[in-house]
C-alpha cells in the first residue's frame, strides 16, 4: 500500500509535465504558430501510427531482431575480451589504451566504411551495433574487476581457490552489478545504431522507413517513428534492469527515491 | 602436526627494510589450540599469510603433518577477522564453497553444510543472503565454514575482534563447546589475553619490531571449560604473567 503510494508520487509530475507539453505543442500547431507539414500535432502523430500501425510493426520487428543480434553479440564479446584481458594482463596493457582510443571514432564515420567492405546485407549492420555495443560492457566489467574487496580475496586465496575458483565465485558476481550498468549503457547506444546503420540501406527497418517517409513529406509518420524508436529503446533498457533484478538478489533492495 | 622452523621475514617499502618477524620457532600438536598474543603491529597477520602460502618467507620452513609446505597455498582453513562470506550465496552455499575449494564434491558439501547448520542450532539461517546476519551470526558461520573444511589445522585471525564485548563472550563459549567436541588443531590470533586463556592449551606471547617468540605459556585448565574460569586465582595468576610479559615489550 504505502510503496503503491510512493510509486504514485513519483509518477505523476513527470507524467502531468509530459502531458502539459503535449497540449502546449498541440495548440501551438493547432494555431498555426508554425505550419502543420513542418511539425506534425501530436495528436496527427497518434493517428498516424494507429493508421500505419502494421507497417511499423512490420519494420519494428526487423529493426528489433538487428538490434538484439547486435546486442547479445556486443554483450558477449565485451564480455569475453574483459576476461581476456582480466586474465592475461600483458594483454591488457597492451589493449586497453588501443580500445579507448578506438572509441572516439564515431559510429557515423564507422557505419558507411563497413557497408563499402561488406556490402548492405545484415552482416555490416550486426557488426556495426556489436562494435558500439561491446566497449561499454568491457569497460564496465574491467572497472568492476578491479575492485574486488581486499578481505574477500584475502581468503579466497588463504583457503586455496585457483585462478578460475576465485573468478567464478568471487570476481564475476563482484563484477555484476557494474556489468550491468554498461549492459543498460549499450542497451540504448543498439537501438540508435541500428537505425543509423538501417539508413545507409533503407529497405526495411525503422531507420529506413523514417528515411522515406522523410523523403515523401510525411513528417506524422517520421515523428510516429521516432516515437516508437523511443521506446524501443526504453523497452530494451527496462528488459535489462530487470535481468539485473533477477540475477542480483543478495543485497537488500533499495528504496526509490 | 604444523611446524615452523626458523621462519623470518621482512618487507622492503619506500627503499627502507623492515623485518617483521625474525626466527620465529612456533609448533602445533595434532588437536591441539594454540593462541598468539602481542602488541599489534608485531606480524602475526604477516605470519599467517606465510602459513597460508600468500608471501614468502625470506628464511625458515614450514611443515605441515610431516610435509613441507613453505610457499604452499590450500593447506590450511581459515576463519578472517572479517566473516569474509560472499555477499551473493546463502549461508549454506558460503559453507559449501570453501569444501568445494578444498577438492569436496558440490551435493556432499551442501549436504554437510546442511547438517551442520542444523546440528549448531543456525538451521533457519541455512538459506539466507550473509547481509540479514547480525556480526555473531557471521562468525559463528565463519567458523562453520573453517571447522568443516577437510583441511587439518585451523587458523583464526582476530575472529572476534570486531565484535562487542558480550557478543564476544557469548561467541567465545560457544567456540568453545563446538571445538572441545570436534577438536582440531588451531592457531588463533588474539589481542585479548581472557580469549587467549579462555580457549587455549598454549600460549605463544609475540614481541614487536620485529617479532620474535618471547615465551610460551601452557594453560593448564581442564576441558570442558566453563564460563566462571575467570574468577578462579589461577586465571588470574597467568593473566598477570603475560600482562608482565607484554608489558615487558613496551606496548599494549
Amino acid at each position: 500500500m504505502d510503496s503503491r503510494k510512493r510509486l504514485w508520487s513519483s509518477i505523476w509530475p513527470p507524467a502531468l509535465m509530459l502531458l502539459l507539453i503535449f497540449i502546449v505543442w498541440e495548440l501551438i500547431v493547432r494555431y498555426e504558430l508554425v505550419y502543420s507539414w513542418l511539425i506534425p500535432s501530436p495528436i496527427g502523430v497518434g493517428q498516424e501510427m494507429i493508421n500505419s500501425w502494421s507497417r511499423l510493426m512490420e519494420h519494428w520487428l526487423a529493426t528489433m531482431q538487428l538490434t538484439l543480434l547486435g546486442f547479445v553479440g556486443g554483450a558477449l564479446s565485451g564480455i569475453a575480451l574483459a576476461m581476456l584481458l582480466h586474465f592475461i594482463p600483458i594483454i591488457r596493457r597492451a589493449m586497453y589504451p588501443v580500445l579507448i582510443l578506438s572509441q572516439n571514432i564515431p559510429v557515423i564515420v564507422i557505419a558507411p566504411i563497413l557497408t563499402m567492405l561488406l556490402g548492405f546485407g545484415m552482416l555490416p549492420k550486426v557488426l556495426l551495433i556489436v562494435l558500439v555495443c561491446f566497449f561499454p560492457i568491457c569497460i564496465a566489467m574491467l572497472g568492476g574487476l578491479a575492485q574486488i574487496d581486499y578481505s574477500l580475496n584475502n581468503y579466497m586465496r588463504m583457503i586455496g581457490s585457483n585462478k578460475w575458483q576465485t573468478f567464478i565465485h568471487l570476481e564475476l558476481p563482484s563484477a555484476l552489478s557494474n556489468v550491468f550498468s554498461g549492459l543498460k549503457i549499450a542497451a540504448s547506444y543498439s537501438v540508435l545504431s541500428a537505425v543509423v546503420a538501417e539508413w545507409l540501406s533503407p529497405k526495411v527497418g525503422l531507420g529506413g522507413f523514417m528515411i522515406l517517409s522523410s523523403r515523401g513529406y510525411m513528417p506524422e509518420r517520421v515523428f510516429a517513428t521516432v516515437l516508437l524508436i523511443v521506446m524501443t529503446s526504453l523497452l530494451l533498457f527496462w528488459l535489462v534492469t530487470l535481468l539485473e533484478r533477477l540475477c542480483i538478489r543478495w543485497r537488500p533492495r533499495k528504496e526509490a527515491s | 602436526m604444523l611446524e615452523l622452523k626458523g621462519v623470518s621475514k621482512s618487507f622492503v617499502t619506500n627503499g627502507e627494510r623492515h623485518e617483521v618477524l625474525r626466527n620465529i620457532n612456533l609448533s602445533v600438536k595434532d588437536g591441539e589450540f594454540v593462541s598468539m598474543i602481542g602488541p599489534s603491529g608485531s606480524g602475526k597477520t604477516t605470519l599467517f599469510q606465510l602459513i597460508g602460502g600468500l608471501n614468502e618467507l625470506d628464511t625458515g620452513e614450514i611443515w605441515l603433518e610431516g610435509n613441507n609446505i613453505t610457499g604452499e597455498r590450500g593447506h590450511i582453513a581459515y576463519m578472517p577477522q572479517q566473516a569474509s562470506l560472499l555477499p551473493w550465496y546463502s549461508v549454506k552455499r558460503n559453507i559449501a564453497l570453501a569444501l568445494q575449494i578444498a577438492g569436496a564434491g558440490k551435493k556432499e558439501a551442501q549436504q554437510q553444510a546442511e547438517q551442520w547448520l542444523e546440528r549448531v542450532g543456525l538451521a533457519e539461517y541455512s538459506d539466507e543472503y550473509p547481509y540479514k546476519l547480525s556480526g555473531g551470526m557471521s562468525q559463528r558461520v565463519s567458523f562453520l565454514r573453517a571447522l568443516l573444511s577437510p583441511q587439518k589445522l585451523m587458523l583464526l585471525d582476530e575472529p572476534f575482534g570486531a565484535l562487542d564485548a558480550l557478543t564476544r563472550l557469548h561467541m567465545q563459549q560457544w567456540l568453545l563447546s563446538i571445538w572441545e567436541q570436534n577438536r582440531r588443531s588451531v592457531l588463533l590470533v588474539t589481542h585479548s589475553i581472557d580469549e587467549a586463556l579462555m580457549l587455549s592449551d598454549r600460549i605463544v606471547v609475540l614481541s614487536s619490531h620485529p617479532a620474535t617468540v618471547v615465551q610460551e605459556v601452557s594453560v593448564p585448565f581442564d576441558r570442558p571449560r566453563s564460563g566462571e574460569l575467570w574468577s578462579t586465582a589461577e586465571f588470574n595468576e597467568l593473566k598477570q604473567l603475560i600482562y608482565g610479559l607484554l608489558q615487558a615489550q613496551g606496548a599494549g
